[in-house]
């Protein structure tokens, strides 16, 4: 187990480092973001109102679209390289190498979370803030099982010719019910009082999607990835 | 199950896609010592070979032995003995130089890593240039660089896809004199290649594939050119 942490951790330092260093996929994926965030925020809002709960349908719309950009991103770099190919011929775990991306990619779209919920609460008046453990609880498992899947996916389709539109048609279907879950647990803390039991219910939901999606990619990605 | 080994025994290996057929009834071993050429045009199969050899892709027939144990049984163990040079040099250009090496020397569970480090940027004569990023390198310092990459963890086989591209007169000459010290070290060496001229008397065997079967194989290295171009030549008249 700890060697298969201490690997995790490698790539996860490694992506971190090179991103740190080139801040090219923090950089596309908040400016993406933010772009949607706004444009939405032109359509929806008037005098200060705006449709109930789509301050939260809108901040996972943005979460999943910028993820997107991130998980292909990030894959895009280990194909140019041809850098995968070294990762998978060394005698490390497989399946803690794809830990180290999927925990990598959870702290780039975490880092863009940072600054997409602030800006959502400010435009469209949303009291995304009230109970803000609950609010770290549901992006926390809604990002994760989102990235999980993603991963998979995006180490699976690295080598695929339409790789960029592939991703997501096969992402967006398998993750609904995380976006579901997601949408419907932050919506839940909008009411004022915040329904803190209905977005427990919502975060219970998506640890269970994301056990299932974490166990299954674990599984499978060994043989996945050896062609 | 021993995880080392002193010969590597393909078996009438073959690797389809779809309905494509990349690789047809392969077979060929290569001792320690060996330099062992892999030759044929472009399409021929040589980079699928050399990803079959490397437990990278998996034979649709046949079988790959590795001493006594096959990729499927020795897995991590024999990977941890194979070095492979890629035509991409599998280096990540935002890193270091020493950063790279370092990065893969644990993903590789090496001790003494500073030592390994120092020692492979001494030979790739990159001493001076550790600290700067590898997009600032030539092809050829990144060459070098790869190289060592590849034999940071002193694998028992190494393989090497086209190794000579972007290398001058000097760089290759280094090269070969290095590749001879990893053979008479015992290390086996598999060379994807086109460079028949840099092959010429480096190879002690090779193969020469087309259009993914076996066109001859030969036990020496020597007349690589003729040989190759004898086997190559009846399909590009006839064609």
């Amino acid at each position: 187990m700890g060697q298969f942490m201490r690997t995790a951790w490698l790539v996860m330092q490694k992506d971190l480092t090179i991103e740190i260093r080139s801040r090219e996929i923090v950089s596309t994926t908040v400016f993406f973001a933010l772009s949607c965030v706004l444009v939405f925020a032109f359509a929806l809002v008037r005098d200060g109102r705006t449709v109930v709960d789509a301050a939260a349908g809108i901040l996972w719309i943005a979460i999943a679209f910028s993820g997107t950009l991130a998980l292909g991103r990030t894959f895009e770099r280990e194909r140019y390289t041809d850098t995968l190919r070294a990762l998978m011929l060394a005698p490390a775990d497989r399946p803690a190498i794809y830990v180290g991306k999927l925990l990598a990619i959870v702290s780039m779209i975490f880092a863009t979370e940072a600054l997409l919920v602030p800006l959502v609460a400010l435009l469209f008046q949303a009291g995304l803030f009230a109970a803000p453990m609950l609010l770290g609880g549901i992006l926390l498992t809604g990002t994760l099982g989102f990235a999980a899947v993603g991963t998979l996916f995006a180490a699976m389709l690295v080598r695929a010719r339409s790789r960029d539109v592939l991703l997501p048609v096969l992402l967006y279907p398998i993750t609904i019910p995380v976006i579901i879950g997601g949408v419907r647990g932050t919506a839940a803390l909008l009411g004022d009082p915040p329904d803190v039991a209905m977005a427990q219910f919502w975060i219970g939901l998506l640890l269970f999607f994301d056990v299932v999606f974490i166990v299954l990619s674990l599984w499978t990605f060994e043989p996945l990835m050896t062609e | 199950m021993n995880d080392d080994f002193d010969r590597v025994t393909l078996s009438d290996v073959s690797r389809h896609f779809g309905r494509r057929s990349a690789l047809s009834h392969v077979s060929f071993s290569c001792a320690a010592g060996d330099i062992f050429g892999l030759l044929g045009p472009n399409g021929a199969g040589k980079s699928t070979l050399l990803s079959i050899l490397a437990t990278l892709l998996q034979p649709s027939a046949g079988d790959v032995r590795y001493g006594d144990c096959s990729a499927r049984d020795g897995g991590a163990a024999v990977r941890a003995r194979l070095g492979l040079l890629g035509h991409e040099l599998q280096l990540y250009p935002e890193l270091t130089a020493a950063e790279n090496l370092r990065f893969f020397a644990r993903l590789y569970g090496l001790r003494d890593i500073d030592a390994r480090v120092r020692h492979a940027l001494g030979q790739a004569a990159l001493a001076d240039r550790a600290d700067d990023p590898v997009s600032a390198f030539s092809r050829g310092m990144r060459q070098r660089l790869a190289l060592e990459r590849a034999l940071l963890h002193d694998p028992r086989l190494l393989l090497l896809d086209e190794p000579f591209t972007g290398l001058d007169q000097g760089s290759a000459t280094v090269l070969i004199a290095r590749l001879r010290g990893l053979a008479a070290g015992g290390r086996m060496i598999v060379i994807a290649t086109h460079d028949l001229d840099l092959a010429e008397g480096l190879l002690t065997g090779s193969v020469v594939l087309r259009d993914g079967r076996v066109a001859a194989i030969h036990a020496d290295g020597m007349a690589v050119r003729a040989r190759y171009e004898a086997a190559v030549r009846p399909r590009a008249a006839a064609s």
